[in-house]
């Protein structure tokens, strides 16, 4: 099974959240999902300042094998997009929960954390797929 | 239950990522696809390809049956070892499979695809009979190819210098039966592949492949994946079987028609009615290749639709060019389509390009950077 770190909270569509302070997450894929993608080409980012819901969807990632869409785990602002995906997708490849991180959110609703998957819940979603 | 080759041990311990393809559990990839295509047009990649078929025919009508299963005519390749890319068509034209032929020192080798081994071997035996002929399928080889410029050098370093000397002359689709110095079995080297790169495809007894596998990557072969043979075939601009060509799909329609030999007016083969009747009719399409410089990759299916024509023209074969860096594909277009069409891609429509079929050839772009260039 791909890496699947404890600290992290995540959807049943494979997007990873952590829990940064301040009202404040950042939003990236996970292992499990680059590897089913494979090489990751091109990549869309939410604008700073997008207002999204939970389950909005928040930007796309292909691959040279497939397309995916990214959605908002929770609702908020969006207050930074990783810039440096736009030239080097492969960062999320590499490093997909450092590095290869998607775009920050400001929560509107924190308690929505709560609605997210456990490392252990996503990894038995993961392996029904 | 899946096959699996030979080699699927070394595969795992190489770190692979395995999956079904046709049934058989082969390598997508050994970490990044793209990486191993780098390494193939700048360097050289092996490649495990024994998931497709070999038959060996023999028999004193080998010859005769094969002219009469095969578009092309394997009276072009004399002299032993010599190899024919040829169709095999059925009655209404369409391609069966696409394969190489070579002469044997005995009789003929049909190296097929893998998807359709099984229904060609029915296929092959059923126009077999009424000839004296044997078929033999060959599952106790195996096949590595070796492909990127340093490919012979590479593989000259671990076969010996006697060996790398008769390869380095060997011609395209040009092979050599060679005995393996440490076990004296026979060996083919044939100068052939599916990349676009000079290479070789390396038919050996399975149980001596992969003591070669390792040898090959001692000396600094890398493996390379088939997601990496399907982007740098299709950079190459080759047709795959079930994708550009099948059984409903006539080999005019997929630029195959220079392997249909019919200068022999007095020789007749599976389809060759179909062919003539549609050469006659004059094409409805062509196959084509396609550039998008925008983001995003075109994908199999994709509707392209040609300015003036009702019925859009579908991609055959869509993906990321990792040498351009942006996506291309084949794709099968109404006749009379120019140099723009739109492809209904996966949110948007984006206007592509329309070249000949052919992208990259020996690590260089084999297009025009402008349309009217």
């Amino acid at each position: 099974m791909s890496d699947t770190p404890k600290e992290l909270k995540y959807a049943l569509t494979h997007e990873w959240t952590l829990d940064e302070g301040d009202g404040v997450v950042s939003v990236g894929i996970t292992d499990f999902a680059q590897e089913s993608l494979g090489d990751v080409v091109y990549i869309e980012l939410p604008e700073v300042g997008d207002k999204l819901s939970a389950a909005d969807e928040a930007g796309a990632v292909e691959s040279v094998k497939a397309a995916s869409d990214i959605f908002a785990p929770v609702s908020g602002e969006v207050i930074a997009i990783n810039e440096d995906l736009e030239d080097s997708p492969e960062i999320i490849n590499d490093s997909p929960y450092g590095d290869g991180w998607f775009f920050k959110l400001k929560m509107s609703d924190p308690s929505e954390l709560k609605h997210l998957l456990s490392a252990d819940e996503y990894i038995e979603s993961a392996e029904e797929e | 239950m899946n096959s699996s080759t030979c080699l699927y041990a070394a595969h795992q311990k190489m770190g692979a990522k395995i999956v079904d393809f046709s049934g058989w559990d082969m390598p997508l990839h050994y970490g990044s696809q793209i990486r191993e295509h780098h390494a193939v047009r700048r360097d050289c990649a092996m490649f495990d390809v024994s998931h497709m078929s070999v038959v060996d025919i023999e028999g004193c009508d080998a010859q005769a049956y094969l002219r009469y299963l095969l578009a092309n005519d394997v009276t072009k390749i004399a002299a032993p070892g010599q190899g024919l890319y040829s169709a095999m068509l059925n009655d209404r034209g369409g391609v069966v499979d696409d394969l190489i032929v070579y002469a044997l020192p005995r009789g003929f080798r049909l190296v097929l695809n893998c998807a359709t081994g099984d229904k060609d071997l029915v296929w092959m035996n059923e126009y077999a009979k009424g000839f004296q002929v044997s078929l033999q399928q060959r599952d106790d080889l195996a096949i590595i190819a070796v492909q990127g410029p340093q490919a012979l050098a590479r593989v000259s370093s671990v076969v010996g210098q006697a060996i790398g000397d008769k390869l380095s002359t060997l011609k395209p689709f040009a092979s050599i039966f060679s005995r393996s110095p440490q076990t004296m079995s026979d060996w083919q080297f044939a100068r052939t592949g599916y990349t676009g790169e000079d290479g070789l495809e390396i038919i050996l007894p399975s149980s001596e492949a992969e003591g070669f596998w390792w040898q090959l990557h001692e000396a600094g072969v890398s493996p390379a994946g088939l997601a990496a043979r399907d982007t740098l075939r299709l950079e190459a601009g080759l047709n795959l079987y079930g994708h550009e060509m099948d059984e409903n799909i006539s080999p005019l329609q997929a630029n195959m028609a220079w392997t249909i030999a019919l200068q022999d007016s007095e020789r007749n083969f599976v389809g060759r009615c179909a062919v003539l009747a549609a050469l006659d009719e004059g094409p409805q399409d062509k196959l084509v290749g396609l550039l998008l410089t925008e983001r995003g990759v075109l994908r199999d299916g994709q509707d392209v639709y040609i300015e003036g024509c009702e019925q859009p023209g579908v991609i055959t074969s869509g993906s990321f060019s990792p040498t351009l860096g942006y996506s291309i594909a084949l794709a099968r277009v109404p006749a009379e389509a120019g140099e723009r069409a739109e492809v209904m891609m996966r949110k948007k429509r984006e206007i592509v390009r329309l070249i000949k079929p052919g992208f990259i050839r020996h690590g260089e772009q084999v297009f025009a950077a402008t349309a009217n260039g």
